[in-house]
């Protein structure tokens, strides 16, 4: 019985290993082919801009991690929706491996983007509004995987860490409207946006081959990530399999004497 | 009298007996703003233009010192596996509780950073201001840190984690808490609008606090 | 009134404690859980109460209005007291009385919470708060529970810790004169009660069977 119940509730990920065991490394390869073209058209096709010069080409690597950086925070909320609402076994690895992978692209957009502030502004951080509602994202990331590893029982820390998701998704937006109107009564000026309509189609297409390399980027590593979760807790459901074993053997040994 | 009630009477009552928690955020309250002076130089213009940032800043600080106790000795004493099995839904709870904080620890602050404005010579006409940003805006500190409460009961260094995943949440209201004050000192008509989403932002608090922290209450009791 | 329970299995920390449990109990019964440490009592307590949600199986009790919930027919009493030390004696139990209990105030309420402090001799206390209690009568104050909200099904995890003979006594009269109305009562113990009538369910040889 209860080694059924255990296989039952692996049935899902087994299906998934299986899947992956093939797609993740394909994935890979599709990545680095294509962040290997868009980096080839950003450094040596697309033309500096005769205002910013050679820095522009930051843009290249920060607005597709700024864009991954939201894009795993999604992934997260819809992962916690379904670990909450259908209790789906993947739905937790798949929250779990997406925390630290949105965190490291938030915390690259942040870098990029002030390594690119520094020659552009002069300073390497001001208080914009896209700046600062990015560095709120961070901390929700941080949230998220503190929580996580402050609780011990594992599907406690789940669930608890899936509520914190999808009260985070909720707030998002009203954060990320606070702030930019704190800023347009702040600092109306010296806020560059990249969204004009200045944007011409030899900056647009790398900027886009690459925002779809790092998406498929993500995707790989959040697989990986993801088949390393279920492999730990396949560790663990075994030695707790043995431990248990351990214990009834020793019941057996016991009975007689009883 | 309802389930609701006698909880909130209950928290209340429990709140005036063990004192010291409220008394605790009132002083830290007083030793953050006075500090504040001690770090930035005492130039009373320069204080002065800040210090409403200040004392929203320091309170929300204050206010966190306070929020584990929403859950954490109901959760300690069994009193709250109890509460799960009243008529009363686990939502209803999370919010008398959270009321009840709002009511003790909330209002007393509110109350105290017009007091400590005169430290940091606050203008005499934002008084008023601030207190009413405050009033408005403390339910959203109770209400949305009732959230971070209910997940970090069973936590290691819950208070810590707790300001991690708590602050982050209260950055609207402290936004609109400093605009409405700001936009009024500059023209009359500028505090409507950033007031009113103030109070908005306290509303949705009221309605998601309770929601999400009872999700957390019934997973913390598996 | 009967509880049923069947093929109930509950898991915590990835470790299936109640592995397909099925039994009942009828209203004027009394069933002990036994078994060794570890064996699940009060995983099967918390679960019967709502705490716990099973993997599977079904928790059922006929005879309680269908459109409440089965927690709203349980009294819990498990490891800790759940009582406030700054409360009074007397305000502890009048608060769990009318929120536990279906609203019901004035003399006759008022009644009821003298007869439990009575009943587990805490009446000479009523004014004392909490904290001074011993453990023994912190532990008789959260059995006055049990009496002032009048609800059928008990789940008692270990309620005679801490209880000397008397007490124990005490307890096992107040659970004889419940399941004599037509109550159920669900205990986990260590200790025999002394419910001569009672029916044992001993928890954990079915998991060292598979």
């Amino acid at each position: 019985m209860q080694n059924q119940s255990i296989t039952q509730r692996l049935a899902n990920p087994t299906r998934f290993m299986q899947l992956t065991d093939w797609l993740m490394p394909l994935t890979a390869a599709i990545a680095v082919v294509v962040i290997a073209a868009g980096l080839y058209l950003a450094l040596f096709v697309a033309p500096p801009d005769y205002q910013q010069g050679e820095t522009v080409k930051i843009m290249f690597i920060h607005v597709p991690s700024a864009w991954l950086g939201m894009m795993g925070y999604l992934m997260i909320a819809i992962s916690s929706f379904g670990l909450l609402v259908f209790r789906h076994p993947l739905a937790d690895v798949s929250a779990k491996a997406a925390a630290p992978i949105g965190a490291a692209f938030t915390l690259l957009a942040l870098i990029t983007g002030s390594l690119w502030g520094k020659p552009m502004w002069g300073t390497y951080w001001v208080w914009d509004a896209r700046l600062t509602s990015v560095l709120i994202l961070f901390f929700l990331y941080l949230g998220l995987m503190a929580l996580r590893s402050a609780l011990d029982d594992e599907s406690l820390a789940a669930k608890q860490a899936a509520v914190l998701g999808l009260v985070g998704v909720v707030i998002l937006p009203i954060i990320k409207f606070s702030v930019d109107w704190w800023n347009t009564l702040h600092q109306p000026a010296s806020v560059v946006k990249l969204d004009g309509p200045a944007i011409h189609s030899s900056i647009l297409v790398p900027l886009l081959v690459n925002a779809v390399g790092f998406s498929i980027l993500f995707l790989a590593l959040h697989m990986k990530a993801m088949r390393n979760e279920v492999l730990r807790r396949r560790v663990k459901a075994l030695r707790l399999a043995e431990v248990e074993r351990a214990a009834k053997r020793e019941r057996t040994a016991a009975a007689p004497a009883e | 009298m309802s389930g609701f009630m006698r909880l909130l009477r209950r928290d209340l009552l429990l709140a005036w007996r063990e004192g010291g928690a409220l008394g605790t955020a009132l002083g830290f309250y007083l030793v953050v703003v006075a500090l504040m002076p001690l770090g930035l130089g005492p130039d009373l213009n320069l204080l002065s233009r800040i210090a409403s940032g200040i004392l929203w800043v320091a309170l929300l600080l204050a206010a966190l010192l306070s929020l584990p106790r929403i859950f954490e000795t109901d959760a300690d004493d069994g009193a709250l596996d109890v509460m799960a099995l009243g008529t009363l839904p686990l939502e209803l709870v999370a919010g008398a509780k959270s009321l009840a904080h709002w009511i003790s620890t909330g209002i007393p602050l509110a109350i105290m950073a017009p007091v400590l404005g005169v430290l940091l010579n606050l203008e005499v006409r934002a008084y008023p201001l601030l207190f009413a940003t405050m009033l408005a805006g403390t339910p959203a500190i109770s209400f949305l840190g009732a959230i971070g409460a209910a997940l970090t009961i069973r936590a290691r260094r819950g208070g810590l984690l707790l300001a991690l995943l708590v602050l982050p949440l209260y950055v609207p209201t402290l936004i609109f808490g400093i605009t409405a004050i700001n936009a009024a000192l500059l023209s009359p008509d500028g505090f409507a609008a950033s007031f009113l989403i103030l109070s908005a932002i306290s509303l949705v608090s009221v309605v998601l606090g309770p929601i999400a922290a009872a999700a957390a209450l019934r997973t913390q009791m598996e | 009134m009967q509880l049923f329970v069947a093929n109930l299995v509950v898991a915590r920390g990835g470790r299936t404690i109640i592995d397909d449990l099925t039994f009942d109990v009828a209203g004027g019964e009394a069933l002990l859980l036994t078994g060794r440490n570890g064996a699940g009592k009060t995983t099967l307590i918390r679960a019967l109460a709502g705490y716990l949600r099973p993997i599977a199986g079904s928790v059922r009790l006929d005879g309680f209005d269908p459109e409440r919930d089965v927690r709203e027919a349980c009294h819990y009493v498990g490891h800790l007291d759940a009582n406030k030390a700054s409360l009074s004696v007397m305000e502890n139990v009048a608060f769990w009385q009318g929120y536990l209990g279906d609203g019901g105030s004035g003399t006759a309420a008022g009644d009821a919470l003298w007869a439990a402090l009575e009943r587990f001799g805490l009446d000479a206390l009523a004014d004392i708060p909490a904290a001074y209690l011993s453990a023994g009568q912190k532990r008789r104050l959260s059995l006055c529970r049990l009496l002032v909200a009048r609800r059928p099904l008990w789940l008692l995890d270990e309620p005679s810790v801490s209880l000397d003979a008397a007490s124990t006594v005490l307890l096992a009269d107040v659970i004889g004169e419940h399941v004599a109305a037509g109550g159920i009562v669900i205990a986990a113990t260590h200790l025999p009660l002394g419910l001569g009538a009672a029916r044992e369910l001993r928890l954990g040889e079915q998991v060292a069977m598979s």
